[in-house]
């Protein structure tokens, strides 16, 4: 008896009751999703030829990925009511090292090692100095940015590495190959299939592990987390070193996509992903966050680049329409759901 | 005498150069109510939250059963011993769920730590169930900043209730309830009491402390000043006169 009348609605009736569940569970993702399909079409009615076109979803899935692997931690982290500025330049100094390692001739997967370690431990130092040390995470890691690409631009005085044999490395073919014969896009590039791996996961961990849930707690009312014994400054040095390990991830692909290292690897990320974040739903204010949405947020901001230009319109639109999506989505998003806090 | 359930000994707190508590001797004993009066910044809630494991006192022992607690008091010990605590204002997480709420901190997992959604999801709902949530439109999947102030009152209980406290501890309660919601509030502390557990509450409201409280503790400037057994004390109002001759005495040293 005690069970009987609410335990599987979901399951019984995948009624209208039901839908309107799912609906108001996720509508933040959801309004992301219909803004990235009114873009598409709106893109697909400028230039039918552009955008029917394999060839431009193969090109824009090249880069795209990357920044799911910042945007993904970045939701935990926005989400625990902190913010990283910091993660261009994780990037770029974990990539640093996957190159330096490769350089010597280490064995390509064992490069990536160094460069995981260097992620988590960014991650580590970051989340001390928000939690232990009390400093405002958009200062500290707006600070964090600036230091770490100074150690770069020191170390290397602008020198960059190119790896013209990179696409002979198993690693290469593993993480950032193409797959032939792939349904619609031939010569799909591998690495967006790990990415959309890395968003799933995100999910799981963001909504039904104890981390994620715990992620969200704190940034919703951490007295209350406190008291109910959860140790947020744990918590959040957890959420930190996640986007300190997305960082390393992001730079390591970089480097295998573009063959090369640059000085300035990452730098490029910083705007556009947090644009992605927000664009995608995860509200600014903390207590909760949607992994997809934030990165359906990120296929939104990569297809304005190639929807502008696509459309016959100069690179000197692409800011513009990017503010312009930015504000809308936002707007959407307020109407879309109360603001509790 | 029997052994108390919970014991301070010389508890001091001080945050900082402020002294919020001094010397703090008290006991609960098992089976009772125990209301805890005194006035605004008295110390009540520092020492509530010393017995929940969120502050460690700066000095003095807390004994459980007898036992002196050693190598430091945290919450996760104050939960296995069987403290439960609802906290006097913004207890929960507003933008998540009733469910989720209930289980903040203690969430059911699978090893690999994994939340068991669904399970936390049927727990919760018996819970509501048995403590009269059912005449509501809300569902465990219900979200806090939907719920009023009674409402959410009720959450935070409940939380308290699923894991079965030894000693429920409740900071002002009813500050926000409506009559009904406070007597409702009330009848659930004299059933946890029947069920065997003990409780300890703090309340402005001295009539109502009176009332269903087996016992009190007046603490005035981070001391106690006085315990005494309800048998002792003819009527709320001597509690209202011993505050303050307290308050007084206090002013004048
Ligand atoms: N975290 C803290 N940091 C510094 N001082 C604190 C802290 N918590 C409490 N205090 C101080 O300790 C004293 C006792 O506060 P406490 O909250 O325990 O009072 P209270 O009896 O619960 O009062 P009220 O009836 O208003 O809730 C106050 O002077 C308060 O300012
Ligand atoms: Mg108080």
């Amino acid at each position: 008896m005690a069970t009987k009348t609410l335990t599987s609605p979901v399951i019984r009736q995948p009624s209208r009751a039901a839908l309107r569940a799912f609906v108001r569970r996720n509508r933040r993702a959801l309004s992301a999703l219909a803004v990235f399909i009114i873009l598409l079409v709106i893109f697909t009615l400028a230039n039918p030829r552009v955008f029917t076109n394999p060839i431009t979803y193969r090109a824009i899935f090249l880069n795209l990925p990357i920044t799911l692997f910042v945007v993904v931690p970045l939701v935990f982290v926005v989400a625990s009511g902190e913010i990283d500025l910091s993660f261009p330049a994780t990037v770029g100094i974990s990539s640093w090292a996957f190159a330096v390692a490769l350089q010597s001739g280490w064995n390509s997967f064992a490069a990536v090692i160094p460069a995981l370690l260097i992620g988590v431990l960014v991650g580590l130092v970051v989340g001390t100095l928000v939690t232990y040390v009390g400093l405002s995470s958009l200062v500290a890691t707006l600070g964090m940015n600036f230091l770490l690409r100074g150690i770069i631009n020191i170390g290397t005085e602008g020198i960059g590495i190119q790896f013209p044999q990179i696409r002979q490395e198993p690693l290469w073919h593993m993480f950032a190959g193409r797959i032939e014969g792939f349904p619609f896009i031939n010569n799909f590039p591998v690495h967006m299939l790990w990415g959309l791996l890395f968003v799933l996961i995100g999910w799981v961990l963001f909504n039904r592990h104890r981390f994620g849930v715990h992620v969200q707690l704190v940034g919703d009312n951490p007295d209350s987390a406190t008291e109910m014994g959860i140790n947020v400054k744990w918590v959040k040095i957890g959420a930190f070193v996640f986007v300190g390990v997305g960082a390393a991830l992001a730079g390591v692909l970089s480097v295998l996509v573009n063959q090369t290292w640059w000085p300035t690897t990452g730098d490029g990320l910083l705007l556009p992903s947090l644009a992605a974040v927000f664009v995608g739903g995860t509200p600014t204010w903390g207590g909760i966050g949607t992994v997809v949405g934030s990165s359906i947020g990120v296929f939104i901001i990569q297809f304005i680049e190639t929807g502008i230009i696509g459309a016959g319109l100069t690179g000197y639109f692409t800011q513009f329409f990017n503010g312009l999506v930015i504000i809308v989505s936002l707007i959407g998003h307020r109407f879309n759901g109360p603001r509790y806090r | 005498m029997s052994i108390p359930l919970i014991e301070f000994k010389n508890i001091t707190k001080s945050f900082g150069s402020v002294n919020a508590l001094t010397n703090v001797s008290f006991h609960i004993n098992e089976h009772e109510i125990v209301g805890l009066i005194g006035d605004n910044g008295a110390g009540k809630s520092t020492l509530i939250k010393i017995l929940a494991g969120v502050h460690a006192p700066s000095s003095g022992e807390i004994w459980l059963r007898g036992r002196r607690i050693e190598g430091g008091w945290n919450v996760a010990k104050a939960h296995a011993a069987g403290i439960e605590t609802v906290y006097q204002d913004r207890a929960l997480a507003v933008q998540h769920t009733i469910a989720s709420n209930i289980f903040m901190g203690r969430e059911i997992t699978s090893p690999l730590g994994l939340i068991r959604v669904r399970k936390q999801y049927e727990e919760a709902e018996r819970l509501m169930r048995e403590i009269g949530f059912t005449s509501r439109v809300f569902t465990p999947d219900s979200v806090i900043a939907t719920l009023s102030g009674g409402e959410r009152q009720g959450v935070a209980i409940a939380r308290a209730l699923y894991f079965e406290a030894e000693l429920i501890v409740l900071d002002e309660p009813t500050t926000a309830l409506s009559l009904i919601e406070t007597q409702k509030v009330y009848n659930f502390m004299l059933a946890a009491k029947e069920k065997g557990s003990s409780v300890l509450f703090i309340s402005h409201n001295i009539y109502h402390a009176y009332d269903i409280a087996d016992r009190f503790v007046i603490i005035d400037r981070g001391t106690v000043v006085m315990q005494a057994d309800k048998s002792e004390i003819a009527s709320a109002e001597q509690l209202v006169q011993h505050m303050k001759d307290f308050a007084r005495a206090g002013h004048h040293a």
